[in-house]
């Protein structure tokens, strides 16, 4: 099976991986991106994630149909987190099994690799001094052009 | 026609506003809306000419020829995961 949602609660890791596995599966990967305390050098305090809500819903199944397509891996699951999160939160989580162990790391790799290229989801930093800001981020490849 | 144009993120903080509706002749593109948008406030004059643009939730070019009713969205470089 494969399931992919955009939401403002706590990711269950735990969960996420148990929606994926089959009879026919040897291997099950789960991927968690986590909230850093320090980014560049600077002590971070939190950070807001927003996503362009719709097009990001969109975009995280087509990313997955893609990677199925792509690695003939078919029980995917991706989750990304919106909202205000703490340090050590898991803002993403990533789920693939497969009958052997490669084809679950490549797509669960391939998953977390195309979001950071493409998933319309913006990071806002909240530094220990006070400051804040957006991070740089990817420019989408299939998008053609950047600024 | 009437366009609507969603800022995100940093672009919506440089604008200082999340949507805005901009009125075009029948044959504009999205070039087109972003240069009135740019040319509203010295605020707008900030975004990009040439940003990631999405059409109705989808990446497009930015030459695409737009209809009354769509939702153009300009998307700063992306920083999710």
């Amino acid at each position: 099976m494969s399931r992919t949602w955009i939401t403002e609660s706590p990711i269950a890791a735990a969960a996420v991986l148990e929606m994926v596995g089959a009879p026919d599966d040897g291997a099950a990967v789960l991927f968690l991106g986590t909230v850093r305390r320090e980014n560049e050098g600077r002590p971070v305090r939190g950070l807001r994630y927003e996503a362009y809500q719709s097009m990001a819903e969109t975009e995280l199944a087509t990313i997955v149909r893609e990677v199925q397509e792509r690695t003939g891996v078919q029980d995917i699951v991706a989750v990304h987190r919106v909202g205000e999160l703490q340090i050590g939160e898991v803002s993403v989580a990533i789920a693939a099994s497969s009958p052997h162990r490669a084809a679950a790391f490549d797509a669960a790799r391939a998953v977390i690799e195309e979001i950071k290229h493409r998933l319309p989801v913006w990071k806002h930093e909240h530094y220990a001094d006070g400051a804040a800001r957006w991070l740089e981020g990817a420019i989408p490849h299939s998008a053609g052009e950047g600024p | 026609m009437r366009i609507r144009v969603v800022l995100l993120a940093s672009y919506r903080d440089l604008a200082g506003a999340a949507e805005v509706v901009v009125e075009l002749p029948p044959d504009a593109r999205a070039t087109d809306a972003i240069a009135v948008l740019r040319a509203r406030s010295t605020r707008a004059a900030l975004l990009p000419e040439r940003p990631v643009i999405a059409v109705n939730q989808e990446y497009a070019s930015l030459d695409i020829p737009l209809r009354d009713g769509d939702e153009l969205a300009l998307l700063p470089p992306v920083a999710g995961g």
